[in-house]
């Protein structure tokens, strides 16, 4: 299709955006194995940064976050962040993780995506995890009594969970 | 008493009232705390979780083909796209070739499906801005989608046709005959919609200019579907990455600058003739072949992580599968559409009045199982 062709002007590879966020950040884990997607690991204490970047240098302009999931790995809690550009076209996975479970925190990307007040009270109602610098951190589906994270690996709930 | 005088013994001061969950215009169980000043609203803050059933939470510890009958129950007007949306990601993680009459057969139900979700909408939204009869006309319409969904697959509203690997059974003799006659009787039909009420004077008065969106704010509140399309932000799912026969057709994405609850209006009207034309190209050129892969009892999916994206009726669903090998999803997110489109209600509602936020929501066509998943 023609129009496909106009879309994709400015397209990375992946191998071309891994080589200019390297450039900026060190340290970050870039893999493509078992994903359809570049992904990358940051620390939590260099997300900010990195998210700010993707989001505001020109060449890579991601402006879309469309997808932001919370994932318990049993041992440590982390967020995922599914980022596009509309401009551009291409896509990357941005992955931070904690041990911490009693405590976990990250920034807040509020301030870089508008769409992540929501998402990010979503996940700090099922997971507890806190975000930093979050206007409105508040339970969103659940109410503020509720005891527990329910999407949480070890949240037990006897009445309500049927479990096969 | 001078009028200053006057003025001055009423203080202007804030309050908050509740609208809904049981309020007409907010389309099921969807809870508004208006903070106004006068007639001015000043913040709108949604209040979720009425519906809320868990059902990422369900997924994991249902098998794949279980998961596929969870998501009718999200966005239950795009419930074929839903299906899909899962069976896809499945597909893809397994590296099933799907055949060609399978794909098809998909595409032109889904775009039936947005047709009969977008009349639905057409007529509700009508109703909240007062226009009580085109609620007879939409539903009119939307009920022969309906005979032909209920023909095929014995389902009218949560159709659950797809699987893992293709159909559950063949298309019915008469679906071709059926869909064709529809897009015949709905060409007549559609400019009735226009003479109705897109041109109706009141109803441009109510619409024009309120709930402006732009482009820019759009794309950061993760704004898609028609609500993104109505900004001049072209994010249609079917363009950019298409999937089962939509790389097969050709049609136009329904684009407007205006971003106002206008402009939303109008590529939602714009799509049903799209969508029209999708099936056109489509109907008479059913392949032949078989309508499903054969797959295991229990599905598998290998370790790792797998995405994909639909465009539903509403705008961009992803299904977001984290395995660790087994035979139940590790992690399943659900990005709806509807819970990004729902956090921008509070920016294009500020301002304006109550009544101008009726509008608005109902060009955001809400549906909250969908947001509350």
């Amino acid at each position: 299709m023609g129009l496909m062709k106009d879309y994709k002007t400015e397209f990375m590879t992946n191998e071309a955006l891994q080589n200019l966020i390297n450039s900026w950040i060190p340290e970050l884990e870039f893999t493509e194995e078992g994903s359809q997607f570049l992904n990358i690991k940051v620390k939590p204490e260099q997300l900010h940064q990195l998210m700010s970047q993707l989001k505001s240098n020109p060449e890579t302009n991601f402006d879309y976050l469309f997808c932001l999931s919370g994932v318990d790995y049993e041992k440590e809690l982390g967020v995922v962040y599914h980022i596009e550009s509309t401009t551009h076209r291409h896509i990357v996975v941005v992955k931070v993780q904690t041990e911490d479970r009693e405590n976990p925190t990250f920034d807040s990307v509020y301030d870089i995506w508008k769409t992540a007040e929501f998402h990010e009270r979503e996940v700090f109602d099922f997971f507890g995890i806190i975000f930093n610098n979050h206007p409105n951190l508040k339970r969103l589906f659940l109410t503020e009594d509720w005891d527990g994270f329910p999407l949480r690996k070890d949240y037990v709930d006897e009445i309500n969970m049927v479990i096969k | 008493m001078d009028t200053t005088t006057i003025k001055n013994s009423f203080k202007s001061e804030e309050y908050f009232i509740n609208m809904g969950p049981q309020h007409p215009a907010t389309h099921g169980v969807l809870r508004l705390l208006l903070t106004i000043d006068g007639e001015i609203i000043k913040k709108v803050e949604p209040d979720l979780g009425y519906i809320h059933r868990s059902i990422e939470k369900m997924c994991e510890r249902d098998s794949y083909q279980q998961i596929v009958h969870l998501t009718d129950r999200m966005d239950y007007l795009s419930s074929h796209i839903n299906n899909e949306a899962v069976c896809l990601t499945v597909e893809n993680a397994l590296q099933l070739e799907i055949p060609d009459r399978v794909k098809v057969i998909r595409t032109i139900i889904g775009e039936l499906t947005r047709i009969a979700s977008h009349t639905l909408w057409w007529g509700v939204m009508g109703m909240d801005v007062g226009a009580l009869t085109t609620y007879f006309y939409g539903f009119r319409d939307r009920e022969l989608i309906n005979d032909i969904f209920e023909e095929t697959c014995g389902a009218r509203l949560t159709m659950n046709y797809n699987i893992p690997g293709g159909l559950m059974f063949d298309i019915h003799p008469n679906f071709v005959k059926r869909t064709k006659d529809f897009i015949a009787h709905f060409k007549t039909k559609l400019p009735e919609y226009d003479t109705l009420l897109t041109g109706n004077v009141i109803f441009q008065k109510r619409m024009k200019g309120v709930g402006i969106l732009t482009k820019e704010d759009a794309i950061s509140f993760g704004a898609s579907g028609p609500v993104g399309r109505g900004s001049g932000y072209s994010c249609d799912v079917r363009k950019h990455h298409p999937y089962s026969a939509l790389d097969k057709v050709t049609f136009k994405e329904a684009l407007k600058t205006e971003g106002d609850s206008l402009a939303r209006y109008e590529v939602r009207i714009q799509e049903m003739w799209e969508s029209m034309s999708i099936i056109e190209q489509l109907i008479d050129n059913i392949p032949e072949g078989d309508i499903q892969v054969a797959t295991n009892a229990v599905i598998k999916l290998p370790k790792g992580e797998f995405y994909q994206k639909v465009e539903t009726a509403r705008g961009e669903l992803g299904v977001y599968i984290v395995s660790t090998g087994t035979k139940n999803p590790y992690r399943l997110k659900f990005r709806s559409p509807g819970f990004s489109n729902i956090s921008l209600l509070n920016h294009i509602a500020v301002g304006g009045k109550i009544g101008d936020l009726v509008a608005s929501m109902a060009t955001l066509d809400i549906v909250v199982p969908d947001i509350d998943r």
